[in-house]
């Protein structure tokens, strides 16, 4: 049956997407657009999702080509916050560049850099409260830098070591503090949308004041998981922020793969009544003053906001890959929407409150942080070099009680090791 | 004859495959241009072109749908799944759909399908790049499971799955794709380059699904097992000097019953080993069969070794693994019995 067709009518094709620069190719993006800065209307928090669909076809954008803050989206933060901001944004950087290098030195077995997207997560949760729930997909540790979460404690994660609260039993850098408002991160993609969905409505069935925000990739927009949480925030108007992290890049797949060539992230929302906000997600401000107006909305039970953040993933999806594999070397200096870090600083200098000399201190200053927490996170020891959490830790918490049969798979394992004199057991004397 | 690691063999696989029939296509994600994750499908898209080789959407459960309706009309999809930790998410396509349309549509329909997905542990890929699902498969009826051993049987039986006009979930033992492994962890890491199994033609050569290999003559027990823990049994009855038979499966779903008779009643032990987890594994299933089969014959209980019904851990990786130690003392146990 294969190839039949009527000889006098058209013959169909298939439209595979192709971007549109690959290795070796020159880049030229004057085909994204880039509106001005300031230019979009700030609906009113309480408008119907209805009435503002321009703004999911658009860039919300506050800074101005010379750094100033501009517009009724400008967020109009004081001085102080904006230079913790950039300390945040210029930590997160620092910390990446630390860890990828010790994955590099074979101390741990994965990392994964955020590098120019860090004011998504950073500027994202400065604009909640410090109780909101946040449910991250993996590349968003500016969640818990902009939360003070101890750099040590992420280092004694991602080196799975004696001070991991994990245990150990996690890839690196999937995170989980419920202290800090920080749900588990899971390695499958954007199961935490519908999670994030839950925790909104059982706060709002209680009368809780507190909301929930997440985060997933362009790419992983075309799970199901991704359109069950959506019906479920409208259904429910549930009081959460969705957030899609539009980097332009799943692994090797550019975002025509999840859907980009028809139309934008942002309008999803469209389709589901819900509120949609495009926003230039290399704009810390416009970042923060698209989730302070989504939270809004969500605290005053006016229903979910989607936010597609536009952005560039400017390195590797992860050590495992080598992206000059698959994109052109030229595309992230080409990027049009420049680099978070430098807009924000930019900022700064515009109005100033901030110089070259401050910056550079700055950035001597977070490394020197990272640095200690290295230090002390390696005196824990590293992935590999030895036995790091007690043997008998690898059945805790499968239940809260152990049943027979992991005890007696338990008590095997130890047996096991008795018996084998493993050189891993003897490094560290255990 | 080339030599050839798993991932060549798979490669070569499709290659063969697409040459041949027009109506194979390869689809997953980043396994277009990039040519995979694994490098599976390299250099498939430049050869065969963008409709015959692309890279999907994230979504698995669209990957296996959309699958299953090109099955219906008339191609041979062989669509893979990034991890098999992945392959959740595309379980009602599966089992539901893939798996039933023979039988509900009484023949009128079919999903000739190929599932490529690697799967097991030992790279310290933590709980989300480890598992080994099979299990979960094996008890859906209408669905075939294969897993290879070698480059060489990788790249027969992948040839016969994709020939086959039944859904074959194929799984490939990662932690073998470059070399075998005798779960030696703390080692240097083998290749295929001194393997019988990395001798692998280049031309079409099928291994017919259904067919377990032997892969060591010997009277003292039966050992069952696949993918990696072949070689891990292997290496661990070599080093304890124990005569043993082992049966590498290659295929679950349908199993080499018969293989499996003649060597049990033949040794009267046997033992069992897979990487997944024990409660419900096909561990459970083989053991069922023996017993049912073989009673007469068994001089001691059957033995299963497997991984711990624990998540797949990280650092403590090869605590979980079913490594030589956990064989050992299970050919200890079943030899004094």
């Amino acid at each position: 049956m294969t190839g039949d067709s009527r000889t006098n009518m058209p013959r169909l094709a298939l439209h595979v997407p192709e971007p549109k620069f690959r290795p070796g190719d020159a880049v030229d993006f004057a085909d994204v657009a880039v509106p001005p800065a300031g230019a979009q209307p700030r609906p009113d928090t309480a408008a119907a999702p209805d009435s503002f669909h321009d703004l999911s076809y658009t860039l919300v954008r506050v800074l101005d080509e010379e750094g100033q803050a501009v517009g009724p989206w400008n967020p109009r933060l004081d001085p102080d916050t904006l230079r913790q901001m950039l300390r945040h944004m210029a930590m997160v950087r620092a910390f990446d560049e630390r860890m990828f290098r010790a994955q590099r030195q074979g101390k741990t077995s994965f990392y994964m850099k955020c590098t120019g997207e860090e004011a998504i997560a950073v500027a994202g949760t400065m604009a909640l409260h410090r109780d909101d729930m946040t449910f991250p997909s993996y590349r968003q540790q500016g969640i818990l830098i902009a939360r003070d979460y101890p750099l040590i404690e992420m280092m004694n994660q991602i080196y799975s070591n004696r001070g991991d609260k994990l245990q150990g039993k996690q890839l690196p850098i999937m995170y989980s503090s419920k202290d800090f408002g920080f749900f588990s991160i899971s390695g499958n993609l954007t199961t935490q949308y519908p999670q994030a969905v839950g925790w909104a409505m059982a706060s709002a069935s209680k009368g809780d004041t507190r909301i929930a925000a997440t985060w997933c990739g362009e790419g992983s927009t075309a799970e199901g998981d991704f359109h069950s949480a959506l019906t479920f925030a409208t259904v429910y108007r549930a009081p959460v922020i969705f957030n899609v992290v539009n980097n332009q890049w799943a692994i090797s797949s550019f975002s025509g793969f999840a859907g980009a060539e028809a139309t934008t992230f942002a309008a999803r929302a469209i389709g589901y009544g819900i509120a949609g906000l495009r926003v230039d997600g290399n704009d810390a401000l416009a970042v923060y003053a698209a989730t302070a107006w989504a939270a809004e909305r969500a605290r005053t039970n006016a229903g979910p906001t989607l936010i597609e953040h536009f952005t560039y993933r400017a390195e590797g999806h992860s050590t495992s890959d080598d992206p000059s594999q698959y994109r052109s070397a030229g595309e992230p200096t080409a990027w049009p929407l420049g680099d978070p870090v430098a807009r924000l600083k930019g900022h700064l200098i515009a109005i100033g409150e901030w110089d070259d000399d401050r910056h550079a201190d700055m950035d001597r200053e977070v490394a020197e942080q990272v640095r200690t927490a290295q230090k002390a996170a390696e005196a824990n020891g590293i992935l590999g070099h030895g036995l790091h959490q007690p043997l008998d830790t690898l059945f805790d918490g499968v239940f809260e009680d152990m049943p027979w049969h992991l005890r007696e798979q338990q008590a095997q394992m130890m047996a096991e090791e008795e018996a084998s004199g493993r050189p891993w057991a003897r490094k560290e004397g255990h | 004859m080339a030599r050839m690691n798993m991932i060549q063999a798979i490669n070569s696989a499709m290659d063969v495959m697409m040459d041949r029939d027009p109506n194979v296509i390869v689809m997953g994600e980043d396994v277009g241009y990039f040519g995979g994750v694994f490098r599976a499908t390299a250099g498939l898209q430049s050869k065969f072109g963008k409709t015959r080789v692309f890279d999907t959407p994230i979504t698995e459960c669209g990957i296996i749908g959309v699958a299953v309706g090109m099955g219906a009309y008339g191609l041979r999809p062989v669509p893979e799944i990034q991890f098999a930790d992945y392959i959740y998410p595309a379980l009602d396509q599966l089992v539901s759909e893939a798996a039933r349309l023979r039988y509900r549509s009484a023949g009128d329909f079919t999903a000739p399908i190929t599932v490529r997905s690697p799967f097991g542990g030992g790279i310290f890929g933590g709980q989300t790049h480890s598992q080994s699902p099979e299990g979960i498969f094996t008890h859906v009826s209408g669905i075939k499971t294969v897993i290879p051993s070698t480059p060489y049987d990788a790249k027969g039986l992948l040839i016969a799955a994709i020939e086959d006009n039944d859904p074959v979930l194929f799984f490939e033992p990662k932690r073998i794709y470059n070399g075998p492994f005798d779960g030696n962890w703390d080692k240097p890491a083998q290749n295929w380059s001194k393997h019988a199994g990395g001798e692998v033609p280049e031309d079409y050569y099928r291994i017919e699904l259904g067919k377990a290999k032997v892969v060591r003559e010997g009277g003292d027990l039966t050992i069952l097992a696949y993918g990696t823990m072949v070689h891990v049994a292997q290496a661990t009855v070599e080093a304890a000097g124990i005569d043993a038979e082992i049966l590498d499966l290659r295929t679950l779903v349908p199993l080499d019953i018969d293989a499996i008779e003649a060597s049990v009643k033949k040794t009267g032990r046997c033992m069992i080993v897979h990487e997944a987890t024990r409660t419900g594994g096909f561990g459970a299933e083989l053991s069922a069969l023996v017993q049912e089969r073989c009673f007469h014959h068994l001089e001691a209980p059957i033995e299963r070794v497997t991984g711990f019904d624990t998540p797949y851990p990280h650092s403590l990786e090869w605590a979980y693994f079913p490594g030589p130690v956990r064989i050992g003392q299970a050919l200890k146990k079943i030899m004094q019995d």
